[in-house]
């Protein structure tokens, strides 16, 4: 189950990435994080942003324009 | 290309003073910091104008760089679109479509951009020869000269310049 749920629909290039930034500043290695955004550049973004971190994307779904993406912390 | 904490550093140098063109590195600058990078942002001679807060100060300044001050933007919610201006109605109606598309407005991303332990510096050589006093800028405004830009960006992943 995730720890922590973000939701980011409605907002636009770069929040979704920084507001999530912002939330997992005090997470820990091991914890999860959801996030819905409906940026259109998500799907790239997310996956960049999660690389760059060295966390794990256990899953990303799209419904109706709307990314859903399950993040494990490193 | 990363400090000890093995966080990699990005510059980025602010010469525009357009809103637009300051839009688009602050997007960099606060997507960088996202990533989880050290970002250091450099203003300018134009681009001091993104980092004017609104305020008159008085400061000593001569008659070209009084007039320099009449015609330059107050403060960063002010300055000009580098394309389609047409007299302050291009920016107006950008400013309408990002508001419309729930975008940031360029206030909003320098607050954003501070927030994100971004380093906002001014140029003090541009700072003297423009007639910009310290009290006029935005208040975390370091005041440094170009070795402090050149300090940073030689370990810089990437380094802009945004003209």
């Amino acid at each position: 189950m995730p720890d922590e749920t973000l939701d980011c629909t409605g907002l636009s290039c770069p929040m979704p990435i920084v507001k999530l930034a912002k939330t997992v500043k005090p997470m820990e290695a091991g914890d999860s994080i959801t996030v819905t955004a409906d940026d259109p550049g998500f799907e790239p973004d997310i996956q960049a942003w999660v690389d760059a971190q060295g966390h794990e994307l256990t899953s990303l779904e799209e419904e109706g324009g709307v990314f859903t993406a399950v993040i494990e912390l490193k | 290309m990363a400090d000890e904490s093995g966080q990699k550093k990005a510059t980025i140098i602010v010469f525009s003073g357009t809103m637009d063109k300051v839009m688009a590195a602050l997007i960099v600058a606060t997507t960088a910091a996202a990533m989880g990078m050290q970002v250091t942002m450099y203003y300018t001679f134009w681009g001091l104008s993104a980092l004017k807060k609104g305020a008159t100060a008085d400061c000593e300044r001569n008659w070209m760089q009084k007039m320099l001050g009449w015609m330059l933007p107050k403060k960063a919610a002010d300055l000009p679109l580098s394309q389609l201006h047409m007299a302050g109605m291009g920016a107006g109606m950008m400013k309408k479509i990002m508001e419309q598309k729930n975008m940031q407005s360029l206030d909003e991303l320098m607050e954003t951009a501070i927030d994100l332990d971004i380093r906002m510096i001014a140029c003090q050589t541009s700072m003297s020869a423009m007639g910009i006093c310290k009290e006029e800028l935005l208040d975390t405004v370091e005041i440094a000269g170009a070795a402090t830009y050149v300090g940073e960006a030689q370990d810089g992943a990437f380094n802009l310049f945004i003209s």
